[in-house]
């Protein structure tokens, strides 16, 4: 009666957004990438200023800029991860397409800021690369397509997604944009893997890689060059690598002391594709090893996450964005140590860049909404296995 | 694969007779498959993400690892050289024949600039070009601004210059040790030195390499670490070579000469004790090789080894001694000298008319061309061409200096009954002044070949026999006539015993035909005849002596006084001393009770 002369009361169907959100996201991972992010604040406060002052700049200009950035990257990262997980699909099936159509339409609208490659949108004030903004995006679009390969009677997911793949990895290698590629590639193979690709094609895929690379050697000199001065044994001291060889042995364990390293007045992508050895020079071997470990965290945690989960799009999807990430920090970390021929990536979350960190927060965000931890069916196969 | 049917006829014929929706168990089936595939899929992607978690943890460990070996190893300068060998600095000194130095090594620095490093690029450049005003400003301020990373800005630099450089106190100028080649004795011995330059460079050295004379002849000996600083001992006399080139240099003024050259040799050994081309310049800093013009006016040239002339009258020793030799004359057989004497079109002249004849010894005496003329057509133009050969006349000197091979005699194209003549008194043939100094000491020391070497040695050579030693001792009579009573009276020389041979030949035109007033003047002389130890040559290009009513231009007016002047200054000090003469007794009165 009372429900029909004032109304229902509203019913709550499950908690409310935010403590959910708290009991259930991977607080680790999240705590992980704000303390990232806080390293690289960090960071740039040390690598930036001489670039500043080489523009022209306020010293502290990259650094506020990072802040700010920063600020919105984790907010929308907050905001993703506190979506469900067939919203973000949503979201990212459309800003997969945005940046899609973006992508190619940057042979006529690009600019490639002296660097020989058409990889930017120049905004004013920032300046967007499609392609990290296509990642994510690109991730969750496989892994819905894997996903929907294996219901049954479901459509040839996989081979979509490897034609959706193979689109991607051609207009970015005609950019050219290497890095962006392969970095894609892997992600897809990553996913493929992790949905059951077949033994036999993994060891034949092995062997491509190792053809392909052979060839890329003897045909072309750019390659070639690279790869040769990655295997001579001494590393010439006046390339970028031989002074961040030379920072990281400069700052040995403890570093040389906050403001005090000189690398950062030589190396042009200090602030970025080199960030590691200014922090290695200046803070030592400690904070590179727990920049190393904050990172094989975030990865290793997310994947153990995944390992639990029933639903196929959710597995996959994380296990390709937390495969992406790790990796671009891996190739970062290698280049700079000489383990990985000379590459420029940043080190997600840590190198300067507004449309990267944002980009990072998009793919994080969505890392942590999907690793959300949720029911998984344990109890129903509890009672499965013991009616059985 | 058995196909399990998502309908099975059973059951859907029992559900319909109980009237229940068959559609049912068909969904039922399929969500059973449903999950039974989940689960395999998730069991099977549990195995594959383990892997890839541990992949990623290895992986990241490794990165840890290699930072920490990296973190661990000593840091190194990042100014070094890249790759390749190492660039080996110390180059070995070259001293003279008594171990005085005559190149060494000196310490100093090369001034470069790292723009990126700089701080305030105008300011440097400008502070630049007060210390060092031959650089531009605009062009270095283009260089430090624009996209070079690395540029050498001064190649040596003195220790003044550094410590001005120093004061700017921009850190992107950066000083490189070096070590700088450095020649003592300045332009003493230019020639023969040569001289050295930076080749392979780098931040912390660069190469020093020789690029002319000895330095380049011996650039890998000098270079060879093996030797371990041992140094090039060369057969030069530094207080004969500094007396020898301010005589010659003061000949050459008073001569009016444009070029003069001088050797002299040690009759036995080949050593050339000193050897000079003027003019000459500073082998600390060599001359730009000349772009336009004669490369032989350069003072790069040296005229001693590169230079080939017609030398004269200075050849008639050869086709008299080769004529005593082969037993056709003696020294006082008499030779027909009437002239002109005509040879098909060709006529041959003596300065001035001898007479309807002259011995062999007064042929040399008064040089007359007639004379030797007949005495080569006895000898023939093949015994003749053999003896050259024999004297090392028709092939480049072997003197170990990179230019030796570019002083190849001009020999004439068809070896003529007139080349033979024209050959006996020194035209037709050029040859350098070192090949002369060679021939001389073949000839006079006894008859044995020598070849002329710049390295000391330690005996003599007793090369192949050129003539006998009668002959020999006959030619050095002949040439000891020659200064007492002949063209070359102004070469005596009190005590020395001087013997020698003018020749004064005409410059050949490049056209064709000679120059009716230059000529190229010649002494080669050899003392003491007795017991000879040197040869010397002197021979001055385009001299003429004008203190006479006339311009004199002749050898014997020109080249043998300057020669003589060379023996009286350096005889004492190659250790000679004087024969004293003992007839002057008689003015010496003993007393006695």
């Amino acid at each position: 009666m009372t429900e029909m002369v004032y109304g229902a009361v509203p019913l709550r169907s499950g908690d409310a957004v935010l403590p959910r959100w708290w009991r259930t996201i991977d607080k680790w991972t999240m705590s992980c990438i704000l303390l990232l992010f806080g390293i690289g604040l960090l960071l740039g406060l040390a690598s930036s200023p001489p670039l500043a002052s080489r523009n022209g700049l306020d010293p502290f200009y990259y650094v506020s800029r990072q802040a700010f950035f920063g600020g919105v990257a984790i907010a929308v990262m907050l905001f993703i991860s506190m979506l469900p997980p067939q919203v973000v699909r949503r979201l990212a099936v459309l800003g997969f397409l945005a940046a899609f159509v973006a992508l190619m339409g940057l042979p006529f609208f690009g600019t490639d800021f002296g660097k020989g490659a058409l990889r930017w949108y120049s905004l004013g004030f920032v300046s967007v690369q499609p392609s990290e903004f296509l990642k994510p995006g690109f991730v969750v679009v496989a892994a819905w397509l894997m996903a929907g390969g294996q219901e049954i009677g479901g459509p040839p997911g996989k081979t979509y997604s490897f034609a959706l793949t193979v689109v991607i990895v051609s207009f970015l290698a005609l950019q050219p944009d290497f890095g962006q590629a392969a970095l894609v590639l892997f992600a897809w193979g990553v996913m493929y893997f992790v949905a059951g690709a077949p033994m036999t094609l993994l060891v034949f895929l092995a062997g491509a890689v190792v053809l392909v690379g052979s060839f890329a050697y003897a045909n072309s000199e750019h390659f070639a060059r690279r790869i040769d001065g990655f295997l001579s044994p001494d590393v010439d001291p006046t390339t970028q690598l031989g002074y961040a060889t030379n920072a990281i042995r400069e700052g040995g364990f403890f570093g040389v002391g906050v403001g005090e390293g000189q690398v950062k007045w030589s190396l042009p992508d200090a602030h970025t594709d080199f960030i590691i050895a200014v922090a290695a020079e200046e803070y030592g071997l400690v904070c590179v090893l727990v920049v190393i470990a904050l990172y094989a965290i975030v990865v290793v945690r997310s994947l153990v996450r995944l390992m639990k989960e029933r639903d196929t799009f959710i597995r996959l999807a994380g296990t390709g964005l937390a495969c992406a990430f790790g990796v671009q920090a891996m190739i970062n970390m290698g280049v700079a140590v000489r383990l990985l021929p000379a590459k420029g990536m940043t080190l997600p979350f840590v190198s300067y860049g507004g449309s990267s960190l944002i980009a990072g927060g998009i793919a994080v965000g969505m890392l942590l909404a999907f690793t959300r931890t949720r029911p998984q069916g344990e109890i129903g196969d509890i009672l499965l296995r013991r009616g059985r | 694969m058995i196909r399990r049917p998502l309908r099975p006829l059973a059951r859907i014929l029992k559900a319909r007779e109980r009237g229940e929706n068959p559609d049912s168990i068909a969904r039922e089936n399929l969500r059973l498959r449903h999950e039974e595939m989940r689960d395999k899929a998730r069991n099977r992607a549990e195995g594959r993400l383990l892997v890839l978690g541990m992949t990623f943890f290895l992986a990241f460990s490794m990165i840890g690892a290699r930072m920490g070996a990296l973190a661990n190893m000593p840091a190194q300068e990042p100014r070094s050289t890249a790759s390749g060998s190492p660039i080996i600095g110390q180059r070995a000194d070259i001293t003279d024949r008594n171990g005085r130095l005559l190149a060494t090594n000196f310490e100093t620095y090369a001034l470069y600039a790292q723009p990126p490093q700089m701080i305030d690029p105008a300011r440097a450049a400008h502070e630049l070009v007060a210390i060092f005003p031959e650089l531009n400003e605009e062009r270095l301020l283009r260089d430090f601004t624009g996209e070079r990373r690395f540029l050498w800005v001064r190649r040596q630099i003195s220790p003044e210059q550094m410590q001005a450089v120093h004061d700017i106190g921009d850190p992107g100028l950066l000083f490189g040790p070096r070590e700088m080649r450095l020649y003592p004795n300045g332009s003493l011995a230019a020639h023969i030195l040569g001289g050295a330059s930076y080749g392979r460079e780098g931040v912390d050295s660069a190469e020093v390499i020789g690029v002319a004379g000895v330095e380049r002849q011996f650039d890998a000996f000098l270079r060879d670490p093996a030797n371990e600083g041992a140094p090039l001992e060369l057969s030069i006399d530094l207080t004969v070579q500094a007396a020898m080139e301010q005589v010659l240099h003061g000949g050459m003024v008073m001569m009016n000469a444009k070029g003069a050259t001088a050797i002299i040799m040690d009759v036995h050994t080949g050593e050339i004790l000193a050897m000079a081309s003027l003019p000459d310049f500073d082998p600390n800093s060599r001359p730009a090789v000349l772009t336009t013009g004669d490369q032989s006016d350069s003072p790069l040239f040296n005229r001693a080894v590169q230079g080939v002339y017609e030398l004269g009258s200075v050849f008639k020793v050869f086709a008299v001694a080769q004529a005593i030799e082969l037993g056709l004359a003696n020294a006082q057989t008499m030779v027909d000298t009437r002239g002109p004497m005509t040879w098909g079109r060709f006529r041959i002249r003596d300065f001035r008319n001898y007479g309807a004849a002259l011995s062999a010894t007064d042929i040399i005496v008064k040089s007359s061309n007639i004379g030797t003329a007949r005495l080569a057509l006895m000898v023939g133009i093949d015994r003749q061409r053999a003896f050259l050969e024999r004297l090392g006349f028709l092939a480049p000197t072997t003197v170990e200096m990179v230019e030796a091979p570019t002083g190849a005699p001009l020999l004439p194209r068809q070896w003529s009954e007139i080349s033979l003549m024209t050959i006996s008194y020194g035209h037709g043939l050029s040859v350098s002044p070192l090949h002369l100094a060679a021939g001389y000491a073949s000839l006079l020391n006894g008859g044995t070949r020598v070849q002329p070497t710049l390295l000391r040695q330690d005996g003599p050579q007793n090369g192949e026999r050129i003539v006998s030693e009668e002959v020999s001792a006959t030619m050095r009579a002949m040439l000891r006539q020659v200064v007492t009573r002949g063209t070359a009276s102004f070469a005596e020389v009190a005590g020395y015993e001087v013997g020698g041979k003018t020749g004064t030949a005409d410059k050949p035109r490049p056209t064709g035909g000679y120059y009716p007033d230059k000529v190229i003047a010649t002494f080669a002389g050899v003392f003491p005849t007795s017991a000879p130890r040197y040869v010397i040559i002197v021979t001055l290009d385009e001299p003429v002596e004008t203190s006479g009513a006339e311009p004199r231009r002749t050898a014997g007016w020109t080249a043998v006084p300057v020669a003589a002047e060379m023996i009286r200054r350096t005889a004492p000090l190659l250790g000679l001393r004087p024969v004293i003469e003992t007839s002057d007794l008689a003015g010496v009165t003993l007393t006695s009770n």
